[in-house]
């Protein structure tokens, strides 16, 4: 399967935080809204979500994207492009509001009927299920199939299985024994009261976060105990999967068991049929777009198609700005970014407005210095690497980085920078290598397949001195960034699971970072202080070159109306009006 | 030393007994050796002359890249340009230009100016001069092509005069090996070669070959053409192994070496002669296409293979950048098949002079 640049990050930060699975003490508290029942704009926290419009029910949605998504199974998919279907057709207990904009990270109850405060010293969360919901095959959701969903995860090797959940009693022994899961005493169900209980080893300030990803949704508890592959398990939400050929197009209609219960955590949905066809190229697909013939471009927008589109079909584009970065990661281990000059000598030389149009222009991404992207948790606006220094990036400083290339003794050494073969991956590759070249060192850029390269660079085998990654967020924390991608015990030496890729650990950044990730249990203000002390202090040490932080380009067929986007799960396609 | 083959009962052009107008000579024609007659019937042939001109000037454009680069055009191949800017009538203006109406998405490299000193054809994705990068290109292009076909050639004689020469068991092995190579698409090959050996480079012996060097895509270019050029050698040297003049000189003793370098090699030149230029013409093809796989020449190098991938994501913007590379791919491919065609119509006795239809 071939990720599209979101989901291959997405993917990655699966494998990250697998690593973390020992230091799961949470980070930032999730906004969370107390009870959000009933239906319409109810929902506390959710002033944005939009009333229902009968007027605009019917039609059929049509969606091209260049391949298919893998595996239809909730629990273990991750990429970008089924997480964004997933929203309308599974639940979870709770759910991140269906929203346009922040709104979006403000986590609401779903099939639960309220977010329970958590008793225990934080360490237990007592899930009232609500009432009368079914499943699109008909028969109603209960406490056992909340039960058997969590042991399910385990079960199906979900991705996340290790990470976001191995702080759940019982997780332990599910993870080594997946068949047999029972999460004894972590997951326990009360039919009689209809409540669900989870018990946490320790607290964990983002465990809300976790239960409203698509990994955490209900199943029914005779789903399969495998990977569902190609065929379709029954949801709860407002559309079920009719039909799904991997080589043909995914067809989700109407669930007829469906009735609203909370608007902001599961909307009912505008088209009728939401329809992805496959096997078309980009460009096909935009000049469809264009031509009326589909509704939605999934894939990022070829390069020369961008200026057109931004002009002739202004109205039809809609760009957001991402809570995501494109960056270099360094090795600290192997020459030459064994030294900290030379790592530095990168910071300072590399073009980020050269990076910045190849990505497409200044409307669709933006130069960074930092780790966490600007209006993220801990975010400060800090630039040490810019000419001259300042709050933010202005100019490269070649002349700098030239003296420290000879100060480190590491000038005229070859290296390679290793990136994904797209057009944009490529360009900027070849950008950095020529930039690279002029500071002192002989640098080639390697394009190799997108479908390998995030894990080849992982893995210290292959001994990656310098390559390029993307970063899209998981959830809105700064541990999601500095503690997933910086933090020690995400550098695992010879495994394709090592999202520290430059294998970076500092023994009192990290003391920080911990600080940190127990500080935002009580007080996410002050740990967000240390998250931003953090990530200045990484960047003096320079494991990584930040570039840019990205936008990302929706492109709509003229007749569709009500565009949302949720900061979290990007366009919500079924409350897209299709007439 | 003779001026041609010995003996050449298989390639001896029959020139000297006709006129290049197939008619009967009117008068005694004076004794010549087969390599003068072939050249003088190649320049009679105006088809192949006119190609070997062409291919003169494009070898001369590229080999002079360096003086257009620096001396005119004043810019550097090989060095990311994005935020440079040029002259366009009078105006200084970016090299890489924004969209500046409605959302203001995408930048575009500028296109062709028609000026040679200001981005003659344009600039590429990295905001590089494309007629500077053609030129530097056709320099790799047609380096590759040629290396690798005079490569390709010497192995095949090698393979294939042995194999037909001695016969029996030689030829059992070396058959074998000929078609197992045979056996694999020849592109297939090439891509599964390039794949591994641009990861780490080959060592051959004393020999090692960087991963990023151009001998690995002449190396393997040479490689995967040899059956398709010992194969009609070996024919071609089984039948003159039969031949009397052959039989004679292993009647009078001659060595096996004596035979293959005296009598042998000398018959089967003309035909390597002619496979020359038409491999030239499909290993630069070749290199060409590798290369616009991303596994010949790497970046920041260029071939025209290479420059034409550059172009793929602008072909909606700036055509320009891949036809370019793809022209003169074109116009050199055609004029290496027809200077072949004449070369073959030269040396080949059977063949008509195109002059004489």
């Amino acid at each position: 399967m071939r990720l599209s640049r979101q989901s291959a990050a997405l993917a990655g930060s699966v494998a990250a935080v697998a690593l973390l699975a020992a230091c799961s003490g949470g980070s930032s508290t999730p906004t969370a809204s107390g009870t959000g029942t009933g239906s319409g704009t109810s929902a506390a926290s959710a002033g944005t979500v939009r009333p229902f419009d009968p007027a605009h029910k019917g039609g059929t949605f049509l969606a091209l994207a260049k391949a298919a998504g893998g595996t239809l199974d909730p629990q273990v998919n991750y990429t970008l492009q089924y997480w964004q279907l997933y929203q309308a057709t599974y639940d979870g207990l709770v759910a991140f509001t269906k929203a346009d904009g922040e709104a979006s990270f403000t986590v609401v109850p779903d099939l639960a009927e309220s977010i329970p405060t958590p008793t225990n010293d934080g360490k237990t969360y007592v899930f009232t299920l609500r009432k009368g919901i079914k499943f699109s095959d008909g028969k109603e959701v209960t406490v056992d199939d909340v039960v058997a969903s969590f042991q399910r995860l385990y079960k199906v090797s979900s991705p996340t299985a290790g990470s976001f959940y191995s702080g759940i009693v019982g997780a332990d022994a599910c993870i080594k024994t997946p068949k047999t899961c029972t999460l004894e005493g972590g997951v326990v169900g009360d039919a009689a009261a209809g409540t669900v209980t989870i018990n946490l080893k320790a607290p964990d300030a983002e465990i809300l976060y976790k239960l409203a990803v698509p990994h955490a949704s209900v199943l029914p508890k005779d789903a399969p105990a495998e990977d569902a592959g190609t065929k379709p398990i029954a949801g709860t939400g407002a559309y079920m999967f009719e039909s799904y050929d991997p080589n043909k197009a995914l067809v989700l209609k109407r669930n007829p068991n469906f009735t609203e219960w909370n608007r902001a955590a599961q909307p009912e949905g505008y088209p009728d049929q939401i329809t992805m066809q496959f096997g078309q190229t980009v460009e096909a697909a935009v000049t469809a777009v264009q031509n009326g013939q589909a509704d939605w471009v999934f894939d990022d927008i070829p390069a020369d198609r961008l200026g057109e589109i931004g002009t002739t079909y202004a109205d039809q584009a809609h760009v957001n700005a991402l809570t995501a970065y494109w960056y270099l990661p360094m090795n600290v281990n192997i020459p030459p970014f064994d030294n900290l000059k030379a790592r530095q000598a990168v910071n300072y030389a590399v073009d980020r407005a050269a990076i910045v149009k190849l990505f497409g222009g200044s409307n669709l991404a933006a130069p960074v210095c930092t780790i966490l992207p600007p209006g993220f948790p801990g975010h400060v606006d800090d630039c040490q690497y810019s000419k001259p220094a300042g709050a933010t990036w202005t100019a490269p400083d070649l002349e700098k980085a030239k003296q420290l290339v000879q100060e480190s003794g590491t000038a005229g050494q070859e290296v390679q920078v290793i990136v994904q073969d797209d057009e944009v991956n490529k360009a900027i590759g070849e950008n950095v290598a020529s930039t690279l070249t002029q500071i002192g060192y002989k640098a080639t850029a390697k394009p190799i397949s997108g479908n390998i390269q995030f894990t080849y660079i992982q893995n210290t085998k292959n001994k990656v001195q310098i390559s390029l990654s993307q970063w899209y967020q998981d959830y809105p924390a700064a541990s999601d960034f500095l503690n997933v991608l910086l933090g020690c015990a995400s550098f695992v030496p010879e495994s394709d699971s090592s999202i520290n890729i430059a294998g970076y650990c500092n023994k009192d950044v990290q003391a920080q970072m911990d600080k940190a990730l127990a500080l935002g249990v009580t007080d996410q203000k002050a740990a967000d202080e240390i998250w931003a002390q953090v990530d200045k202090a990484v960047m003096t040490d320079s494991p990584q070159a930040p570039l840019i932080t990205p936008k990302k380009i929706d492109f709509l067929g003229k007749r569709v109306g009500n565009y949302q986007f949720s900061k979290q799960f990007y366009m919500l396609v079924s409350q897209l009006w299709v007439q | 030393m003779t001026d041609g083959p010995t003996h050449a009962p298989v390639a001896r052009p029959e020139a000297p007994s006709a006129s290049p107008a197939g008619q009967p000579a009117s008068g005694p024609v004076p004794a010549t050796g087969p390599w003068r007659t072939a050249l003088r019937h190649l320049r009679r042939d105006r088809v192949a002359m006119g190609s070997a001109v062409v291919l003169l000037l494009v070898v001369a454009a590229c080999l002079l890249a360096p003086v257009y680069e620096k001396s005119i055009a004043g810019t550097d191949a090989f060095t990311s340009n994005v935020n440079g800017t040029t002259v366009v009538d009078g105006q200084e203006v970016p090299v890489m230009q924004a969209e500046a109406g409605g959302l203001g998405l995408g930048v575009t490299p500028i296109g062709p100016t028609g000026d040679p000193a200001h981005y003659l054809l344009g600039a590429d994705p990295q905001g590089r001069d494309v007629a500077a990068r053609l030129l530097y290109g056709g320099r790799n292009s047609l380096f590759i092509g040629a290396v690798s076909a005079l490569l390709c050639c010497a192995l095949a004689v090698l393979v294939g005069v042995s194999a037909g020469y001695f016969g029996g068991v030689v030829d059992g092995v070396l058959s074998r090996v000929l078609d197992v190579l045979w056996a694999f698409p020849v592109y297939l090959l090439a891509i599964c070669l390039s794949v591994v050996l641009l990861t780490s480079g080959v060592t051959l012996g004393p020999v090692t070959i960087d991963a990023g060097s151009l001998a690995l895509p002449v190396f393997i270019i040479g490689l995967i053409y040899v059956p398709y050029v010992a194969r009609p050698l070996r024919g071609q040297v089984m039948s003159l192994r039969e031949k009397e003049f052959i039989q004679s000189s292993v009647g009078a003793g001659a060595s096996d070496l004596r035979i293959l370098v005296r009598e042998v090699l000398p018959n089967v030149l003309p035909t390597v002669i002619v496979f020359l230029p038409l491999m030239t013409s499909i290993n630069m093809l070749t290199e060409s296409a590798l290369s616009f796989l991303s596994i010949g020449v790497q970046p920041p190098d260029a071939s025209w293979g290479t420059i034409i991938n550059d172009g793929l994501g602008l072909l909606y913007t700036r055509p320009a950048v891949a036809i370019a590379p793809g022209a003169a791919i074109a116009v050199t491919a055609v004029a290496l098949n027809l200077l072949g065609d004449g070369v073959r119509d030269a040396l080949d006795p059977k063949a008509k002079l195109r002059g004489a239809v």
